[in-house]
């Protein structure tokens, strides 16, 4: 079982790395949005740090969703999602280790550029601490969640804007509490208490999701 | 025909008697001027209490009684949905035909209960809070239960395929759910505008009973409104499925 789940991130490696173009789009979207918003708004270093939170999170998760109705896509249009469910390996676990490698593959590049952008609005560095921290314990997340939308819309022409009126609704808990850990850093309170919480949304989305992305894609296929 | 269920000793038996859909239209039908006769009377009683018998609060004076109105829809945006929910999971484990309509048909129903509870909530904020929007915990899970049920019907319109859509919409109502918590606790766990649930299941509601009351009877009054709209458009679901069946040709041939 560990094992095809290790052969299932390897494989997305590959094919990821084959398509480097697709790798780096989320990045630069990432980098151009953050970065529009000190030009459209003030470059005024104290209303930089207070937007932070919110223009680098909103940016973080749109960049999740910008490549999520492609996650199983490929799959599905060749056949080896249907090899997936036939192999004796449990789909939710296969489940987990795309959505593993997606956030692999997406979000930890976006969370080591991420430094650069909170240089850039001028935050301190307790706060880009407590945003690494953030955004670490919930991409994650948002990528568990998403993936059900992913699975859901899986055997649609145009699933892009369908993804992110089913998705966006569940992303809203994440936000809040993400962008409160950054806050409580600005205004120097601890801020263990939103990043336990965003902890215990990690733990629910690893341990609940893969299970309805299982159904999703089981359900999906047969169409 | 409470005897009849009764009867059925059969557990199983019973849920695909009720769950097929050609027993449900029949049944459904007969239901139907009950429901209405509950709902009206229900009605008349509960808005006669709540705008006449019911004295003025001592603080917002007339200005509350729109709490007659916010309260059962809000509480309606958040029992179809559990309604839902509990269709989708019976549906699941029972693949009933019946539970796909009730969530198909339940949506925008229960979308238009959350609005209407979004949208008395914002008249009532106006005079009272002093604002129609605040991005209070409460009030904004609400919106967030506003785009799932947005969300539900949108999945459903874009599946061309019904089995598929009706399966996809079933694992997304179940995945929707969490948000129902939330919304309920929201009040608690985050102490902002909005306040506390004033009707308790369990113990002392903290109003008066002349208050009380026609409040209780107007939520009961929403539950059989709801039924009845639920039955009629369920029944006219049945019949565009099932149009090619025996039993529906022989009928609306009758």
């Amino acid at each position: 079982m560990l094992k095809s789940f290790f052969i299932i991130i390897c494989r997305e490696f590959s094919l990821a790395f084959r398509a480097k173009q697709e790798l780096i789009n989320p990045l630069v979207f990432f980098v151009i949005v953050t970065s529009l918003f000190p030009l459209a708004i003030s470059p005024d270093t104290k209303i930089l740090q207070l937007i932070a939170p919110g223009v680098i999170w909103v940016a973080a998760l749109l960049a999740t969703l910008l490549s999520l109705d492609k996650l199983f896509k490929s799959d599905f249009e060749d056949g080896s999602l249907e090899q997936m469910i036939l192999s004796g390996t449990p789909l939710s676990i296969l489940a987990l280790a795309k959505v593993c490698s997606y956030w692999l593959l997406t979000s930890i590049p976006l969370i080591i550029i991420s430094p650069l952008i909170a240089f850039m609005f001028q935050l301190p560095v307790r706060e880009t601490i407590a945003m690494l921290l953030s955004l670490l314990l919930g991409t994650p997340v948002l990528c568990c969640l998403g993936a059900i939308g992913s699975a859901l819309t899986v055997g649609l022409r145009s699933s892009g804007i369908l993804l992110t009126l089913l998705i966006l609704p569940f992303y809203v808990p994440i936000l809040i509490f993400g962008t409160g850990v950054m806050i409580a850093a600005i205004t120097e309170l601890s801020y263990a208490g939103q990043l336990a919480l965003l902890g215990a949304f990690l733990v629910l989305a690893i341990t609940l999701c893969p299970l309805a992305i299982a159904a999703a894609l089981r359900i999906c296929v047969n169409y | 025909m409470i005897m009849k269920i009764i009867n059925i000793k059969n557990m199983r038996q019973f849920i695909h008697k009720w769950g097929s859909p050609k027993y449900f239209y029949h049944y459904a039908g007969r239901l139907l001027p009950w429901f209405c006769i509950a709902a009206i009377s229900l009605f008349s009683y509960g808005l006669v209490g709540a705008l006449y018998l019911a004295p003025p609060d001592y603080q917002q004076g007339d200005g509350f009684r729109i709490i007659y109105v916010h309260v059962p829809a809000a509480f309606m945006s958040l029992g179809i949905y559990s309604l839902m929910t509990f269709a989708a999971i019976v549906g699941f484990i029972w693949k009933i035909k019946l539970s796909d309509i009730i969530i198909k048909t339940a949506a925008p129903l229960g979308a238009w209960f959350t609005f209407l509870a979004l949208v008395t909530g914002a008249i009532w904020g106006k005079p009272m809070w002093g604002t129609y929007w605040v991005w209070d915990a409460r009030l904004t899970s609400e919106l967030i239960l506003l785009v799932i049920y947005f969300g539900l019907i949108a999945l459903r319109e874009a599946i061309p395929d019904k089995e598929l859509a009706a399966k996809a919409t079933g694992i997304f109502t179940i995945v929707g759910f969490v948000n129902i918590p939330i919304i309920h606790f929201s009040v608690y766990w985050w102490n902002t505008l909005h306040q506390g649930d004033t009707i308790q299941v369990f113990g002392k509601s903290l109003m008066a009973p002349s208050m009380l009351h026609p409040l209780l009877a107007m939520i009961l009054a929403f539950i059989f409104f709801f039924g009845i709209v639920l039955l009629m458009r369920m029944r006219l679901e049945i019949i565009k499925r099932a149009n090619k069946t025996l039993w529906v040709r022989e009928f609306l041939q009758s």
